[in-house]
């Protein structure tokens, strides 16, 4: 991957995750390389089930490329169940996991 | 191969391509039906553990989801059957919705496939076809390979139809 510069700015203060209860923490859904499914084709159902654009949905597809496997969206536990039963029907591996 | 016209999405197939395609969709269905088992790393694959880790997890939204994946693979799959012409060969003409089920369905018999053929990350499939030509040419394993390479063109001509 290409490293980019860092940013010459003081960090703003983020808040760290170890403090928020692990129960109100959002979830992820998790999409997972795998050797059959074509770049084209995952890249088309990104864009499809998530409105994604053709560039963020490409990036993406190659995250899951490259490093095994990508977060794709992110929030309530029953939203991940549907978004990854959704990758399902579309021969996709996903998972869904908490952030 | 697949192109577009105007709002549809038009192949022509001959009559071996029609058996080929007949037989894979069946395939499917029959996974998906008599043949249906968690066991089966196809199954697996098609129907993957959710949580990997919460098998508790994994089994309650299995109860929720499996049933409407189940329908919604086999009514694909049931799409690309509905399509075929006869024995003959001939025509295909498909409207967006029905080209997005061949799509996923073609989706779904390559999942298939590569499970069974081993196909990894890598998997060169003219070296892999050569070696299996080598090894024994009337083999299944041939045929298997070369369907396989067949549909993920097909599926491809198709995509790249929807897409352009």
């Amino acid at each position: 991957m290409g490293g980019m510069a860092a940013p010459q700015v003081a960090p703003v203060e983020t808040p760290d995750t170890d403090e928020v209860p692990a129960a109100d923490r959002p979830w992820v859904t998790i999409v997972w390389d795998d050797p059959v499914n074509l770049m084209t084709y995952v890249t088309w159902v990104f864009q499809k089930l998530f409105g994604y654009s053709r560039e963020k949905a490409e990036q993406l597809m190659l995250d899951v490329h490259h490093k095994g496997k990508a977060v794709v969206s992110s929030g309530a536990r029953e939203r991940m169940e549907h978004d990854a039963s959704q990758l399902h029907a579309y021969g996709l591996w996903a998972t869904v996991d908490r952030s | 191969m697949f192109r577009r016209r105007g709002d549809r999405y038009i192949a022509t197939f001959a009559v071996d391509e029609v058996r080929v395609l007949r037989k894979v969709a069946s395939e499917v269905v029959g996974l998906l039906t008599d043949g249906f088992d968690h066991s089966d790393p196809v199954v697996c694959r098609l129907f993957p553990e959710v949580y990997p880790e919460d098998a508790t997890g994994t089994a309650e939204f299995r109860r929720y989801t499996e049933g409407d994946l189940k329908t919604a693979k086999i009514d694909q799959a049931g799409a690309i059957l509905a399509a075929l012409p006869g024995d003959s060969g001939g025509e295909v003409r498909l409207d967006a919705e029905a080209a997005e089920a061949w799509l996923r369905a073609l989706n779904d018999a390559r999942l298939a496939m590569g499970v069974r053929l081993e196909i990894k990350d890598g998997t060169d499939l003219g070296a892999e076809l050569d070696d299996a030509v080598a090894d024994d040419p009337s083999s299944s394993r041939v045929f298997q390979l070369s369907v396989y390479a067949y549909l993920g063109y097909l599926q491809e001509s198709l995509l790249n139809a929807l897409i352009e």
